[in-house]
């Protein structure tokens, strides 16, 4: 878009500094600061990483592949959300729907892999003070090490990877909403119901899942106060929400697994 | 929304009809791509210090992709683009001054 053509726009107000509306502009300045949010994290981990000698190496060729499967879902889930977000400008609300829940299960593909792992390496010994013990779990002596040695490492892994795997939970529910409306909130606290009375009490995810019934409750509350249909704008600021989740995970996806990685 | 705004809006919807469809195809096939090169050099254990060049370049290519075309800032006004950019860079080599070289005194100095 050329930057002369933006005054042209009849408006009781003045033109757009940055030829764009207030919404997605909006977006940009909160994913800017989410930025910053996530360099802290990544900047936190590489300082442990480099200050401290013998840094473990603990993802084997099992976690790798796991863990490009979860990038592949990431990335495939961008372009559909690309789609829908081009399915709303042409206004194919069918087509919109459609490739937004395709985004959704794609990123419920990704928390469930990433969960998955999550499991695997604290049944393994890599935990922190805050997780449930598991009863019955086989501690590999190598993991149990990295704990007592290097605790900074199962604290930042499990904080950076944690405020990911957060924002893609908070952006599927984003989508959701956008996608269904209030029709979501039955399906959101039915999630919750299934994850809390399937999810053991001794993994850190049956006290996350409490994640879906507060966002429940507060989709609730905004529906409630402002029931609208969302539009393109609605798509595409979602959109860049979703895209940013994804651009995260590519500094997160070599800086901790291919650089911690042990291919026996 | 008030009028400006509903403007506005139509006019980036507009925006993104004239774009193809196979371009994000083309540029999710190269974020693909550049994901099984970074998995394939993991396999080839490479010195730490050469890999990590690589694998963060590959990272920004890959940041660079999604920001252009998928968030679609590439067809944003450029004072957009500036003001953006700009910003989360700059507070990102601030973090670089400060933290990276503390880094390094512990690791061949010791914490004093």
């Amino acid at each position: 878009m050329a930057d002369s053509a933006l005054h042209d726009i009849p408006s009781v107000y003045e033109p757009s500094l940055f030829g764009t509306y207030s919404k997605k502009i909006g977006m940009w300045l909160f994913l800017l600061s989410d930025s910053l949010t996530f360099g802290a994290l990544l900047y936190a981990y590489s300082y442990g990483r480099i200050s401290t000698a013998g840094w473990p190496t603990p993802f084997h060729s099992e976690s790798i592949v796991n863990a490009t499967i979860m990038t592949a879902f990431l990335l495939t889930s961008s372009l559909t959300m690309v789609l829908a977000v081009r399915a709303s400008v042409e206004r194919n609300a069918k087509a919109q729907t459609l490739w937004l829940l395709a985004t959704m299960a794609c990123g419920i593909g990704f928390i469930v892999l990433h969960g998955r792992e999550w499991s695997n390496l604290i049944e393994k010994g890599l935990s922190l003070p805050m997780f449930p013990a598991v009863p019955g779990a086989v501690a590999d002596p190598e993991f149990v090490n990295v704990s007592k040695t290097v605790p900074q490492f199962a604290a930042t892994f499990f904080g950076l990877t944690g405020m990911h795997m957060l924002h893609v939970t908070l952006g599927v529910i984003y989508l959701g909403v956008v996608a269904l409306r209030r029709k979501f909130i039955p399906i959101l606290l039915a999630l919750w119901l299934a994850a809390w009375l399937l999810i053991p009490s001794t993994s850190p995810f049956h006290y996350g899942s409490y994640v879906l019934l507060i966002a429940a409750i507060v989709i609730s509350i905004i529906l409630w106060l402002k029931p609208k249909v969302y539009d393109s704008s609605d798509v595409e600021v979602a959109g860049l929400y979703w895209h940013f989740v994804d651009l995260v995970w590519m500094f997160i996806f070599p800086l901790v697994y291919l650089m911690s990685a042990k291919i026996l | 929304m008030d009028s400006t705004q509903v403007a506005l809006a139509e006019r980036a919807a507009e925006e993104q009809r004239h774009h193809s469809k196979s371009l994000f195809f083309y540029v999710w096939g190269a974020l693909l791509a550049m994901t099984a090169i970074e998995v394939y050099l993991t396999y080839q254990n490479m010195q730490p210090g050469k890999m990590l060049t690589i694998l963060l370049a590959l990272s920004i290519v890959k940041a660079a992709l999604i920001i252009g075309y998928f968030m679609h800032l590439k067809y944003e006004v450029s004072r957009m683009k500036w003001v953006t950019m700009c910003s989360v860079v700059a507070c990102l080599i601030l973090m670089t001054i400060f933290f990276f070289p503390d880094a390094f005194r512990i690791l061949y100095l010791g914490v004093k």
